[in-house]
């Protein structure tokens, strides 16, 4: 039996209280608590720890992140091209841990699925009955020749938000007007398909201003891409794509896009035709689920998590669920919002398996969006049901911004603003 | 052979079901988690454009969804989702937001001397349908109250740009309001509904 003092008593009593008006079990008894360990506090751990404590209060939730604060990714090309603070896109755990949610800043080393352990790099253990793993993505170094971790403090992926968005941007601005900025693109599937080529706009977006005789050449092993038409109109109207003067060039797979070595000393990445020499590289290399599903021996052959699509349970380990970036969950696609919505399905799925009740029916959705200039931005949406044990898109739904000569640029003003709303909802959502 | 026949039409209408999303209906907790990422925590948004829809009433929501889905109403992306539900999904979402709060702690940049001038214009023109200032959600509006300002913008110029269809009593006040007041008395009403508390 655990020890049930009178501090304790009045967190669960507290929590309870605060919930009551939502019709949640009004009394719990702290020796029955079930245990959920949460393996990263990005957008899907964060998300599914609050939502379980939100479903029932009487769960023990503990979060472990190394990071004491969080950088997200969507909006972080906006501080590339100069448009917002990096600030503005960090976030602590002060709300999950006002909610009663543990948060230790510790790095998980390895999960044993036997013991139900979760082991850290500071020598602790936490046990659990359910699992969460959202550890994000890995980079494929590998995939690289001359590229790897210790590199990427000076060419960075930046495929991470942090200090590395802080580096790419620092060298952007710290370049001479006519110099090339390279970005290399992954091939699929990688985390926010879009990411890439909202991220060339943005970069384009400072340098029409301050640096105006620049370039972007962005590389890619691939044919087309997310929002393609979407996204070359937009590079039209505003930086000049297609013609001499662009100040973006796409190089496709076909064209000899594939990049697979880097000259980091002279900032050179070799193509499958040709070097490109840049004054600034951002290399966004392959890749996989984060590092501890390797570990834990819940990735396969791809490198990402199989998973069952309605409770998000790993199909290798019972009993650990794994969400976000690191999961096999197509057609939901390796983005924030996703991500979000996964782990509200997959916290109300290990709520009811912790008290032996039904699964619930999920339904999950996603909007992304981009922003191709300050006044111009593009979205993605769909919404998805489950049954026949797969994720299915709702037929009819969802779909892209309509093309540029079906929409206004009033239109597409509203879809900044609607991002915008979309960020402060969302982190609100996520964060607390 | 009756058998065979019988086992080949089951075979038949499962798989054709199958095809045809026989998706289980989500219960209204789990169907309104997928708005609150766009509309905030309880559908209270935290701004600046994508409107609260806590408190909104069932008959306003169900309205607002179905012409949504058909294209009646213009929208950005609103249209592309609301085409991923069912009426019946509606009526759980609209079941939840109804009863939630709509919160009126909202930070926008208000304008005391418009917000006044705002609050004259409303009486003039709007209070006799939306009334105690735009608040209700008894009847088949929006609530007007504390929503946010660049939202009830972009619903005016719709209505204005005749995207929007409006009721013959609105349009008569409406167009009544623009020859009298200008642009200027549509701000002026925004402040005074974004002051609101």
């Amino acid at each position: 039996m655990t020890k049930f003092n009178r501090r304790d008593f009045l967190k669960v009593t507290g929590g309870v209280a605060a919930l009551g008006s939502l019709g949640y079990t009004p009394f719990v008894i702290a020796g029955a608590s079930k245990k959920v360990v949460i393996v990263g506090g990005g957008i899907g751990g964060a998300t599914a720890a609050r939502y379980i404590k939100m479903a029932d209060a009487s769960v023990d939730v503990t979060v472990i992140e190394p990071n004491k604060k969080y950088h997200t990714c969507f909006l972080s090309n906006e501080v590339l091209g100069g448009e917002r603070s990096l600030e503005s896109i960090r976030f602590g755990y002060q709300g999950l841990h006002k909610e009663g949610i543990k948060v230790v800043h510790e790095m998980v080393n390895n999960i044993d699925p036997q013991a139900r352990v979760v082991k850290t790099s500071a020598g602790n253990s936490y046990k659990y009955d359910r699992c969460i793993v959202s550890p994000g993505i890995a980079l494929r170094w590998d995939t690289i020749e001359g590229y790897d971790a210790k590199v990427a403090e000076t060419i960075p992926h930046a495929w991470k938000a942090g200090p590395q968005t802080a580096t790419l941007r620092k060298q952007i601005m710290a370049m001479r007007d006519g110099g090339t900025v390279i970005i290399s693109a992954p091939p699929n599937p990688f985390r926010c398909p879009p990411g890439p080529y909202e991220r060339a706009a943005q970069i384009a977006h400072y340098l029409k201003q301050h640096k105006p005789k620049s370039k972007i050449l962005v590389l890619d092993p691939k044919d087309k891409f997310s929002k393609f038409g979407l996204f070359t109109a937009g590079w039209k109207k505003h930086y000049g794509y297609g013609t001499d003067n662009s100040m973006i060039e796409w190089i496709s797979g076909a064209e000899g896009g594939k990049v697979d070595g880097l000259d980091a000393k002279n900032k050179t990445v070799r193509a499958l035709v040709q070097d490109f020499k840049g004054d600034v590289v951002n290399i966004i290399p392959a890749q996989k689920a984060g590092k501890i599903a390797h570990i834990a021996g819940l990735a396969d052959k791809s490198g990402w998590c199989p998973v069952d699509l309605k409770t998000f349970e790993s199909k290798i380990h019972a009993n650990i669920h794994v969400i976000g970036d690191a999961a096999i969950q197509s057609p939901l696609p390796k983005s924030g919002y996703a991500a979000n919505s996964e782990a509200k399905v997959c916290a109300s799925s290990v709520v009811a398996l912790l008290k032996g009740d039904e699964v619930p029916q999920p339904s999950y959705v996603n909007t992304c969006y981009s922003i191709l200039a300050p006044n111009d931005g593009i979205s993605v949406a769909m919404v998805y049901n489950y049954a026949d044990g797969k994720i299915n898109k709702v037929e009819g739904s969802g779909g892209l911004t309509p093309g540029y000569d079906k929409t206004t640029m009033e239109m597409r003003q509203r879809e900044v603003l609607y991002a915008h709303s979309w960020f402060k909802n969302i982190t609100k959502d996520v964060f607390g | 052979m009756k058998n065979k026949i019988f086992t080949g039409l089951l075979i038949t209408c499962g798989v054709v079901l199958g095809g045809a999303a026989a998706a289980a209906t989500p219960s209204a907790t789990m169907l309104s988690n997928t708005c609150v990422g766009c509309h905030g925590p309880n559908g209270n948004s935290m701004g600046p454009a994508s409107p609260t829809i806590a408190g909104i009433s069932t008959e306003y929501f169900m309205e607002a969804m179905e012409e949504y889905k058909s294209g009646v109403r213009p929208s950005t992306i609103m249209g592309r989702i609301a085409k991923g539900y069912s009426e019946e999904e509606f009526q759980l979402m609209a079941s939840y937001f109804s009863k939630q709060q709509f919160n009126r702690d909202k930070d926008q940049n208000i304008n005391a001397k418009m917000a006044k001038k705002g609050a004259k214009l409303h009486k003039k023109y709007c209070e006799k349908c939306h009334e105690d200032g735009g608040r209700s959600s008894e009847d088949d509006a929006g609530i007007l109250a504390g929503q946010w300002m660049p939202y009830l913008q972009f619903t005016m110029t719709d209505y204005l740009s005749g995207n929007r269809e409006m009721t013959k009593k609105m349009k008569k006040k409406v167009n009544t309001l623009k020859d009298e007041q200008g642009d200027k008395g549509f701000e002026e009403l925004w402040h005074y509904y974004g002051s609101l508390k």
